[in-house]
């Protein structure tokens, strides 16, 4: 089926489609004609996509809509036909005005409906679990199983401020929007923000799953047809939304081999201090590629540590599984001179400060305040993307909720 | 003194002259408009001496009639500005192809989009819902007021003040940039540092005490002011889907309170409720923004289904087919209402079976929805359909609703809405059923009950054209929208790459224009039916062969509705009542007690919103005062014992007097 449904919208989408042959006047032909030339240059990519998983998306579209039509045409047709029939002015129309209750027909509007929905009801839990994101794939094509041997692509996303940073941890190397993928290989994407929301999605690969500070989201897809292909956040993330998209190839082999290759001979490195470059805002930046990535950089942005001395996210999630750091752990804050705004602080509320990490390779026994340093642009990041506002945050608010001032501590 | 800035800082908080949108020429022409219109309205106002008449006859009434007209009111005010964001929208998106950059930049782009939900849901078909409710309610349980007068009054004035807030936030800084559910990290102070979403919030917290006073007012109503005889199953079924949808607002608006209030938290002490670190999670907000959000969508949609089942019955001179599955549904639909709410976030990474569990309960809803499809068809089946402009609204909602109803089950399948979220064909889907199911509700019962609330008939040639515009033209805005989602387009951008795609956002346009004529017609509407309102005379406070207690009394109602309480032996009472040849009571009447109106609610609620003004602003003092007068107030109005007055008995015979003159003139 899907086959079929491909290849009508493929039909539909040539630019030379005529409604040759068909008993039509000329005069409808030409009512079809703006349709005809409206449709012809359109790329109905969720209806005709690339990627096994969109497909197998695209048909449960499909089957869900048609199962849907058997009872929402009924209705629309019943609706104008006693619309038309019971017209006041058609006197021969049966009028029976105390006529409120037929137990049978109730019987039927109710279990019509309801018939529909289980039907609906066991694909939708059938191909909910299916096509769970974070389920590895066990075919790349409807017939072909994927084979053991294969080692699946490994991508690491990071939505920035307003581009795409994709990590290749196999490779080694980094690009800034643009992606690229050998066909017919599983690509498995971990898939992380850094600042606010977004979502992370390629229409003709698979769909969409957010990308969220300090979390993970997982998608498993595979592109099956070479081409470009569009990817973009699906969620608002701010000003510069609009032009926060991404070209998506699927290459075979060999020039997949070539892409990586070209990312390698441009030279330039990613590491902790080019990043936190690289996370300020900017709009509509175009491809960066990057011949070696810091290694740990990926698990850095995800928990949230990559300026040196903050402790990770899950440094601080196993210090508190073991019960925490009592009332040390409260102290082991430091004022914040150099995050982003966000960290800033708040009209009423304590001095901005940070979580400092116990143990960093600058800093071995604790001595956390030697390893930060702030940088020499103190510029705050914009996360809108705003000119400075004017009004500075009150600084002297120990009053509040009797906390005092981190920096005394 | 003017030069110390510690002092500036102290008065104005971080409010300045920068604060203003001077720069914004579209901003600063809209203004000149507004205010120009704005001084031509008080000038007229004064130079009529309108105002002692608009205080003590509107301001300050408790009369539930008066309190749902000016929610109506407030209504197509609210609509007119939501609806110049949706053109705003629609142009930008039409024109900004091929390297354009359109005409709307980014900063003032997302504040349109922002403010368009916000002021669509919160400020228009909110106060239109609860405006036909708290008009119609009563009557139809034949009581003589809502149970709580002054609170409505003041739940009115505060939903007034949230609306004011937004209106402020246009001409006074920025309103939010967020989306107009305003999800956090995004409208957390590090990301939307300056006041948009201050103002977002404190509209919604202001406005949200109104809904939910309004809401415990009338389930109060319903409760315990039926007439005798009306038992829960003699209720005609608009009240049922009123009692419901304010039983959601109950229980659903809190949740929107503390939402907002721990965002508040983040925004101004610095918790972390909603931060990515420091154990905060945005995700908490997701769900719990939404667990309001999704019973809101019925909070809406469960009156406009009262309207349909009214209308449908009425015009096609027929009892109402099932009237007791009708009211298991609205129940089921209330309940099923809270359980759906992770459909909005399928996205979010939740499991294979949270995600088909939720996705499998939203799609049961639709089998009431369905049923209740079907109870208005077979009411149509074997009646007299007479096609009066309510019954054309009836006839394009059922229509429409299902296109809406079957994409919105086919975006509670998980694995297609992961294709479908966020894409214009979800823009398309929700509005196809907010306009196709709420708004042409709301329209039908303003075509249903205006002749009630005024003693005559809208005119039904304007209504009739503005009907068309509006049918054609929301087809034409939103048809192009779900064939756009299905191409992978995403909400909210603002300018294009790929110029295929113009062509469907200029169709849109065209549709929305349309749609424009077609609110200009029913402005135009209410003109003509004004100027034509002697022609369009009703006098006998039926005018419509109707079924319910509300076409007993005359049209307008005096002002205690019913001179006797009436008693109920039906589901369609007054249907019944004329069917036995019912007599008007000509004499015997008795004084009636009525309360009395009083201006503390229009005061309160003018102190929320200036509190609210100071805690956007920073303006501490002003936040301080106006908290401490707002309990003074309040505490102060608790020794008014000025509340009640009888309204005479020889007044009781006058008033029936004249309608006994009135019908017999009309013989």
């Amino acid at each position: 089926m899907s086959q079929l449904v491909r290849r009508s919208y493929a039909l539909a989408g040539l630019p030379n489609f005529q409604p040759k042959g068909l008993p039509v006047s000329r005069l409808r032909i030409l009512a079809l004609l703006p349709l005809a030339v409206a449709l012809s240059g359109c790329n109905f990519i969720v209806l005709a996509p690339a990627g096994d998983i969109a497909a197998q998306q695209r048909d449960l579209v499909i089957i869900s809509t048609v199962l849907m039509l058997l009872i929402v045409v009924p209705v629309m047709a019943l609706t104008v036909l006693f619309a038309w029939r019971y017209r006041q002015s058609n006197k021969s129309a049966r009028y029976e005005p105390e006529w409120d209750h037929s137990t049978k027909l109730e019987l039927v509007i109710w279990s019509a409906p309801l018939l529909i929905i289980i039907c609906l009801g066991a694909l939708t839990w059938m191909g909910t679990h299916l096509l769970d994101p974070y389920r590895s794939l066990d075919r790349i094509a409807a017939n072909q199983r994927v084979d053991e041997a294969t080692v699946p692509l490994e991508v690491d996303v990071v939505a920035l401020d307003w581009k795409w940073l994709f990590i290749y941890r196999d490779y080694g190397i980094a690009t800034v929007n643009e992606l690229a993928a050998p066909v017919d290989r599983p690509i498995d994407f971990r898939i992380t923000a850094s600042t606010v929301m977004n979502s992370f999605y390629i229409p003709a690969l698979a769909g969409q799953i957010y990308a969220m500070p300090g979390m993970e989201t997982k998608l498993h897809a595979v592109v099956n047809h070479p081409g470009t292909y569009k990817g973009f956040s699906a969620n608002y993330s701010g000003a510069g939304f609009s032009g926060m998209h991404f070209a998506f190839h699927g290459l075979d082999d060999k020039g997949f081999g070539e892409w990586i290759a070209k990312a390698k001979a441009t030279g330039g490195s990613l590491g902790r201090s080019e990043y936190l470059q690289l996370e300020k805002p900017s709009q509509n930046e175009p491809v960066r590629r990057y011949a070696s990535v810091d290694a740990d950089l990926y698990r850095l942005i995800l928990n949230m540590c990559v300026e040196p001395g903050k402790m990770c996210m899950s440094e601080m999630m196993a210090i508190d599984a073991k019960g925490g750091a009592g009332h040390e752990g409260l102290n082991n804050t430091l004022p914040l001179t150099y995050d982003k705004y966000a960290r800033r602080g708040t009209a009423l509320g304590p001095e901005p400060s940070f979580v400092a990490s116990t143990c960093t390779p600058d800093a071995p026994q604790g001595q956390t305040s030697a390893a930060v340093k702030a940088p020499a642009d103190t510029t705050p990041l914009l996360g809108a993307g705003l000119k400075r506002p004017t009004f500075t945050p009150l600084k002297s608010t120990s009053f509040f909720l009797g906390q005092r001032p981190k920096s005394d501590s | 003194m003017s030069t110390n800035p510690d002092l500036i800082k102290l008065v104005f908080g971080r409010l300045s002259l920068e604060s203003l949108p001077l720069h914004e020429p579209i901003v600063v022409g809209t203004f000149g408009v507004v205010a120009l219109g704005g001084l031509t309205l008080l000038a007229g106002l004064t130079y009529f001496r309108l105002w002692g008449y608009l205080w003590r006859e509107w301001f300050t009434t408790v009369d539930h009639k008066r309190i749902g007209i000016m929610y109506m009111i407030l209504g197509i005010v609210m609509l007119l500005r939501g609806f110049a964001d949706a053109l705003m929208m629609r142009l930008q998106q039409a024109i900004a192809f091929g390297g354009s950059d359109g005409y709307l930049n980014a900063h003032h782009y997302d504040q349109v989009f922002t403010a368009h939900g916000v002021i669509m849901i919160f400020f228009v078909a909110m106060p239109f819902v609860t405006g036909l409710m708290n008009y119609v309610v009563p009557l139809q349980i034949g009581a003589r007021d809502v149970s709580f007068p002054f609170l409505n009054n003041f739940s009115f004035w505060m939903t007034v003040g949230g609306a004011v807030l937004v209106m402020m936030s246009l001409f006074i800084g920025e309103f939010a940039r967020t989306g107009w559910l305003a999800y956090p990290p995004l409208s957390n102070i590090g990301y939307s540092p300056d006041v948009g979403v201050d103002y977002y919030i404190w509209a919604l917290q202001v406005a949200g005490v109104g809904t939910t006073l309004s809401g415990i007012n009338l389930i109060c109503t319903i409760v315990k002011l039926r007439a005798p005889g009306m038992g829960m199953m003699k209720m005609p079924v608009f009240t049922w889907t009123s009692l419901c949808t304010n039983v959601l607002i109950v229980a659903s608006f809190p949740v929107l309170t503390v939402v907002l209030a721990l965002l508040s938290l983040d925004r101004y002490v610095g918790t972390n409720f909603f931060t990515s670190d420091f154990g905060g999670s945005p995700m908490m907000y997701v769900n719990l923004i939404w667990i309001w959000g999704h019973p809101e969508v019925y909070i809406l949609v469960l009156p406009a289904f009262g309207i349909f089942s009214e209308v449908t019955s009425t015009f096609s001179g027929k009892r109402l087919f099932g009237y007791t599955s009708m009211v298991y549904a609205t129940v089921v639909i209330t309940i099923l209402s809270y359980l759906v709410w992770l459909h909005h976030f399928f996205t979010m990474g939740s499991g294979a079976s949270v995600n088909s569990f939720f996705g499998i309960t939203t799609m049961i809803i639709s089998i009431p929805t369905g049923a209740k499809m079907f109870n208005w068809l077979f009411t149509m089946y074997r009646g007299r359909i007479r096609f009066e402009l309510p019954m054309m609204w009836t006839i394009a909602f059922m229509l429409t609703f299902v296109i809406g109803g079957m994409t919105g089950v086919l975006l509670a399948v998980p694995p297609a809405d992961f294709v479908l979220h966020n894409s214009l064909f979800l823009i398309a889907h929700f509005h196809n059923v907010i306009i196709g199911g709420v708004v042409f509700g709301v329209f039908a019962g303003i075509g249903y009950w205006f002749p009630k609330a005024f003693g005559f008939k809208l005119d039904p040639f304007w209504g009739k054209l503005s009907f068309w515009f509006w049918v054609t033209g929301f087809y034409l805005a939103f048809m192009p929208l779900y064939v756009l989602g299905l191409m992978g387009v995403t909400r909210r951008l603002r300018v294009f790459d790929d110029p295929s795609l113009q062509i469907w956002f200029v169709i849109a346009a065209i549709g929305a224009g349309l749609v424009f004529l077609g609110i200009l017609c029913m402005l135009m509407q209410f003109a003509v039916s004004i100027l034509r309102r002697e022609a369009l005379k009703d006098v006998t406070g039926d005018p419509w062969d109707a079924r319910t207690l509300e076409w007993a009394t005359s049209s307008p109602p005096p002002d205690y509705n019913f001179a006797f309480t009436p008693v109920v032996h039906d589901n369609d009472a007054w249907w019944d009542m004329k069917r036995r040849g019912y007599k008007r009571p000509l004499a015997g009447f008795k004084p009636i007690h009525m309360p009395s109106n009083t201006g503390t609610g229009i005061i309160l609620a003018g102190l929320s919103t200036a509190m609210a003004f100071g805690l956007i602003w920073y303006i501490w003092w002003l936040a301080a005062v106006s908290f401490i007068a707002l309990l003074v107030v309040a505490i102060g109005h608790t020794f008014n014992y000025h509340r009640d007055f009888d309204i005479p008995a020889d007044e009781v015979v006058r008033t029936e007097e004249a309608r006994t003159q009135l019908l017999a003139g009309a013989k």
